[in-house]
């Protein structure tokens, strides 16, 4: 437990210092975060909705099945028939 | 254009613009590593310097390349749910361990790498920057195990309850992981990363010494970025002539668009442009046999005998077969009575389910990808990929006998072959997945079944909001590269 401690405050106080002296690479971070922001709050809340979301399990099965057996042409095989 | 079309194109246009960052990435961490490695064996402080600028350029590639992959992932859930929920299984386990994988290590090794110049040993600091690198080459390693199994779905079996792909155990994992198109593709795609960072290194030392300016910095940076691009450049030749035997093994179309061969057949040439051909070279490069028989693309269309001497069917035979599967598919889910679905399962689906997606096609030509694109995005990647290597080896030589200085034209030539390193590595994806069309997953769901209930605006109105947020980061990245480079490698890094 105390060398993961001790490997946390290296971190910390790696990010920390490091974070504290930039320099030129604050324009680099505020690059990221800007778009970052985008990405995650325009893009994905107003654009990027995921096509099933709520469905369950069954339901994107179903409908993915639906979707794989009536998009194509049925042959002259007719299993239900037979 | 239907919303297919619009689909397509968004998700061509972020991939492109992604595979923008990725070569550089890797090209470049290699490129520091080894200057790295130099300072740390040699204890030359010139060496730490070098390293520190070109790691300035890395980072400033790293932040507007970060994420742009995570838009493709939007795109799966949005414009591809039906693919998305086909492939979870086999395409979420690559993916998580990319995004788990690539967090960590970046978090860790790439933080490391530029604050802790003063906080660790140099050897550690030198081990955080190779594994930086190293993290990044695996990272693209999952992507394209995820990339591979769309070209030749092996390791899965399609499951008719779930309707999706799913990997049956940890054998049929290792199936995937080590497909031989995922590996070949993964060689081939690092290796031309190498070739990218080794013609920036040269190209942007060769500005220094046409502006006269970091000399001696220049020289040296160009010595190791010739060298890291030269063999980047062989790697990616040994690579592309396994990506060739691949693809005639398992994506015999793509190679026939490739070459424009309408007809194949025994000891089949190489087309370098229209009417200048090498013989027998294309049976050589596809087969290593010299009288090797290559399929053309009305061979493939009418079925032929491959090399090994099965049969493979014609196309339309792999639609019949494919539209008895999709009926055994629907009976199999429509019906309550367990030996009917049995019996669709067994009898029906199951044998003819690796060519479920060609039920899907309305006549056999649909298969036919658009040859021109794949035909002269091949020669171009080749071409370039030719030229850039000839430099990389022209750059060399100056340095060994101390021309750079006289040979101007040579200088400028790196500079101009920066942007067209970018346009090859482009050329070989347009190769890679216009050559796979109409396929998402080749054999099993073309593209229109793939697809999302979406109208075609909704794509529309994103492609441009896309179009217009990454041409406006592109700008800014280019504008604080060229920034960078024209103040030089003097400035201190992240002295902390």
């Amino acid at each position: 437990m105390a060398s993961i401690g001790r490997i946390f405050t290296f971190f910390r106080t790696l990010y920390r210092d490091g974070f504290r002296n930039m320099t030129w690479g604050w324009p680099l971070v505020g690059l990221i975060l800007l778009k970052l922001f985008i990405l995650f709050a325009i893009l994905r809340v107003f654009f990027f909705k995921p096509a099933m979301r709520g469905l369950t399990p069954e339901e994107k099965s179903e409908r993915v099945g639906a979707a794989l057996t009536t998009k194509h042409k049925p042959d002259t095989l007719n299993l239900l028939t037979e | 254009m239907d919303v297919v079309i619009w689909s397509r194109i968004q998700f061509a246009m972020t991939a492109a613009y992604h595979w923008l960052f990725v070569p550089l990435t890797l090209g470049l961490a290699l490129v520091m590593a080894v200057m790295e490695t130099l300072y740390v064996v040699k204890k030359d402080e010139f060496w730490k310097k070098a390293a520190q600028f070109w790691m300035k350029l890395f980072a400033i590639n790293f932040a507007v390349g970060i994420a742009t992959g995570i838009i493709l992932e939007f795109e799966f859930g949005t414009n591809w749910s039906n693919y998305s929920w086909f492939v979870g299984d086999m395409f979420g386990a690559p993916l998580a361990i990319e995004g788990i994988l690539a967090f960590f290590m970046e978090a860790t090794f790439f933080a490391v790498m530029f604050f802790g110049w003063k906080k660790v040993s140099p050897r550690f600091h030198l081990a955080s920057t190779w594994l930086t690198g190293i993290g990044a080459t695996i990272s693209a390693y999952w992507i394209l195990v995820a990339n591979g199994w769309m070209q030749n779905p092996v390791g899965t079996t399609f499951n008719p309850d779930t309707v999706r792909s799913e990997m049956a155990s940890a054998a049929a994992f290792w199936e995937v992981v080590t497909n031989p198109v995922a590996v070949s593709k993964f060689c081939h795609s690092v290796t031309s990363g190498w070739v990218t960072g080794g013609i920036f290194v040269v190209g942007v030392s060769a500005w220094y010494l046409l502006k006269n300016r970091h000399l001696e910095f220049a020289r040296k940076s160009m010595l190791v970025g010739a060298i890291v691009g030269l063999v980047g450049s062989g790697a990616v030749m040994l690579s592309g002539d396994s990506s060739g035997v691949h693809a005639a093994e398992f994506q015999p179309m793509k190679l026939a668009a490739a070459e424009g061969l309408m007809d194949g057949g025994n000891g089949a040439a190489f087309t370098i442009v229209p009417g200048i051909q090498v013989p027998h070279m294309l049976s050589l490069l596809a087969t290593h046999d010299w009288n090797g028989f290559v399929p053309g693309i009305n061979d493939i269309l009418k079925g032929y005998t491959d090399k090994d001497g099965n049969w493979v069917p014609s196309v339309a035979e792999k639609m019949k077969r494919g539209r008895t599967a999709l009926d055994a598919l629907e009976v199999y889910r429509k019906t309550d009575d367990p030996m009917v679905k049995e019996l669709a399962r067994t009898t029906y689906l199951e044998p003819n389910v690796q060519y479920m997606g060609y039920g899907h096609l309305e006549k056999p030509e649909d298969v036919v990808p658009p040859v021109a694109v794949v035909f002269w995005a091949f020669r171009f990647m080749i071409g370039l990929g030719m030229l850039i290597a000839l430099v990389l080896l022209l750059a060399l030589i100056a340095i060994w006998k101390d021309k750079l200085g006289s040979w101007k034209w040579l200088l400028w030539a790196a500079i101009v072959c920066i942007p067209l390193a970018y346009l090859t590595g482009q050329c070989g994806w347009i190769v890679a997945e216009v050559g796979r069309q109409p396929w998402t997953i080749q054999g099993l769901l073309p593209v229109n079944v793939a697809i999302s209930s979406l109208s075609a605006g909704a794509v529309k109105t994103t492609f441009f909001v896309f179009l217009a947020v990454f041409a406006l980061f592109l700008v800014i990245e280019i504008r604080i590269l060229l920034r960078a480079i024209r103040k030089g490698p003097e400035v201190e890094l992240f002295e902390a």
